[in-house]
């Protein structure tokens, strides 16, 4: 028997190739397991010293007063951020609806490509960017206030909403839309009590995203509401309030406060990873079941 | 035979209630007001920010891009240094970033067994959930003494050699900034290059694994050049996320005025000067400077994004477009798309 012309052994470049293949994939899930490592570090870094300063006191009492103000808790703040987010959610949850009814239903194709970029742009500009100019809009004339606030949240939320909106509108089959015409619905109607309806679970699982964020963020309200650490704890959104975020940031600066922070941000951060993977994971089941 | 009534047209309008008939036009004005506020809010963003920033630029003029004083005391503003904090922390994080989310978004769609894939990759994306103060805080008191006290000496005995890696270590300053901002980033290009690369045709791999390509043959040959514009756009999302990130930045960058070139220095960015200096502006000019500042901020964001979406979009429609075209051709055919 002749030697066979072609070895399948690997040796030489075959098994020079496979070691780069193997090289990459090792390194691949290196980098995915740095970024997974990373975010448990980060959590139980924070929730271990933040656990320790929780008891009920601080979530049901204001800021102490007086020779011991590192005592008490950060009700006002929990009822500024409720307040300031809920407030900001009222503003731009409809606002957010319309925009994506408008673009994925009713508007030309330049004039949604248009709307869709701007929507786009808004979300990539700085937070605090928007921070500064609802203060030169708004605070500057009528002093700090928590609609100042929740306006300058709205900013942020209207895009996020709008976006997460459009794309489960697009979702709903057209053969839904085209029965309801078929039916003699009007457009609107067929808009409204067909479309819209069954694209409920995924506008408000982009809404609690957008809360989610919302809360979550510090840079735009730092001009626009009170700064006191001893805020006391008023809902009136005309008023200055302070938020969950903002307390952070001050008790981070003061010293005595390290626990507080801490517990406040372990208290925030559960809220914000919560409600966002609960969200993610309602968007993912949802998106499976409209798009069959 | 009566046949006088069968050629009258039904009054169909009769039919309709008022309502129904100018509910379309309505429903359609009133999207289109919403959607007109969103483009109308930019444009007011824009011009607030230049009638604020009126005062500094009439007293700087251009000349407040090129100097790197920040004296509230006298008066005298300028970016330079600001501009250089933010460009150097933006552009460092994003070279650490941009390889590490690529690794990631291939590992998830390639690598990863089909069942954990979803959760590791709702993992990288809570990493991007995390509020920035909350970040901010752990950079400092966590992150920040490790810096200091392992990463900056051992940086500093095998690269000391360079500037770069000289002078004091602290837990501050902005390499504690770069890494943090680093952390933020990932996620970013991680979940839109995965996106991505779950859009490129099966059958583009497919092919490159059946001529003999091993897997990261076929990703550099196949996937990599197909997603390019793609990542490059993800890239640039991350990179004005990294420009415009105030809080965490101006938790753990030190806040120092001043051109260093060691990563071990204190220094600033733009948006964290505007973070830092929120109850210390007293006079109109001071003020007027931070609002210059963050008109750069806007214009490079604009810059960015704008560029990133421009990248985007032949990526972004084309799929759709062919889907829709494939739906239609099986429709003609009597095949449900289903």
């Amino acid at each position: 028997m002749a030697e066979p012309v072609f070895s399948l052994r690997t040796s030489g470049r075959l098994r020079r190739r496979q070691m780069v293949n193997r090289l990459m994939g090792a390194l691949a899930l290196g980098a995915a397991l740095l970024a997974v490592s990373v975010l448990a570090i980060v959590v139980i870094s924070v929730a271990s010293r933040g656990v320790s300063a929780l008891n009920l006191d601080f979530f049901t009492k204001n800021a102490a007063q007086g020779f011991n103000p590192t005592g008490g808790g950060i009700r006002f703040a929990i009822v500024g951020t409720v307040v300031i987010v809920g407030i900001a959610t009222l503003m731009a949850l409809p606002l957010g609806v319309l925009i994506a009814i408008y673009v994925s239903d009713l508007a030309s194709p330049r004039l949604a490509r248009i709307t869709r970029l701007a929507l786009d742009v808004t979300n990539g500009i700085p937070t605090i960017v928007i921070g500064i100019f609802v203060y030169t809009m708004v605070v500057a004339t009528h002093g700090q206030s928590a609609l100042a606030g929740s306006l300058a949240l709205a900013i942020i939320m209207v895009p996020l909403i709008a976006r997460a909106t459009e794309e489960v509108l697009l979702l709903v089959p057209n053969s839904q839309r085209e029965a309801s015409l078929a039916l003699g619905v009007s457009r609107w109607r067929t808009t409204l009590s067909v479309v819209v309806p069954s694209a409920l679970g995924g506008i408000l699982t982009g809404t609690t995203l957008a809360i989610a964020r919302a809360a979550g963020e510090t840079a735009p309200l730092l001009f626009l509401t009170s700064l006191g650490t001893s805020a006391s704890a008023d809902s009136n959104p005309l008023h200055p309030l302070q938020t969950m975020t903002l307390a952070i940031f001050q008790y981070f600066e003061l010293p005595g406060f390290e626990a507080k922070a801490w517990a406040a941000a372990f208290t925030l951060m559960c809220f914000v990873l919560v409600t966002s993977l609960g969200a993610k994971l309602a968007m993912a089941r949802y998106r499976k079941k409209l798009g069959g | 035979m009566e046949i006088s009534h069968a050629n009258k047209r039904p009054d169909f309008k009769r039919t309709r209630s008022l309502i129904d008939r100018i509910g379309d036009p309505v429903l359609k004005a009133i999207t289109f007001i919403a959607a007109a506020l969103a483009v109308t809010v930019l444009v007011l963003i824009a011009y607030e920010l230049i009638k604020g920033s009126r005062l500094a630029f009439r007293h700087f003029g251009l000349g407040f891009l090129t100097s790197q004083v920040w004296d509230d005391i006298h008066g005298q503003f300028g970016a330079l240094s600001l501009i250089f904090g933010t460009v150097v922390t933006a552009v460092l994080a994003i070279l650490i970033a941009a390889p590490l989310a690529i690794a990631i978004a291939l590992f998830l769609t390639e690598l990863a067994p089909k069942p954990v894939r979803a959760l590791l990759g709702a993992l990288v994306e809570m990493l991007a959930s995390i509020p920035s103060v909350v970040l901010g805080l752990w950079g400092i008191l966590v992150l920040g003494p490790f810096v200091k006290n392992q990463l900056e000496p051992l940086l500093g005995s095998a690269l000391g050699f360079l500037p770069f890696f000289r002078g004091a270590h602290s837990t501050s300053g902005i390499l504690t900034a770069v890494l943090i901002l680093t952390i933020m980033v990932v996620p970013i290009i991680a979940s839109v290059t995965r996106e991505l690369f779950t859009t490129v045709p099966p059958e583009l791999r497919e092919g490159a694994l059946a001529l003999g390509a091993t897997r990261w043959e076929m990703v550099r040959g196949v996937l990599l050049p197909a997603a390019r514009p793609g990542i490059l756009a993800a890239v640039a999302l991350g990179f004005g996320r990294a420009v415009g990130e105030a809080i965490a930045v101006a938790m753990v960058i030190g806040g120092q005025i001043g051109i260093h070139w060691s990563l071990f220095a204190f220094g600033d960015t733009l948006a964290a000067q505007n973070a830092l200096q929120y109850n210390g502006a007293d006079t109109n000019l001071q003020i007027s400077s931070l609002v210059y500042l963050a008109a750069i901020l806007l214009v490079i964001s604009l810059a960015v994004n704008i560029g990133a979406q421009l990248l985007i979009r032949p990526i972004d429609l084309r799929p759709r477009r062919q889907r829709i075209a494939l739906d239609r051709a099986l429709e003609a055919e009597g095949v449900s798309a289903d």
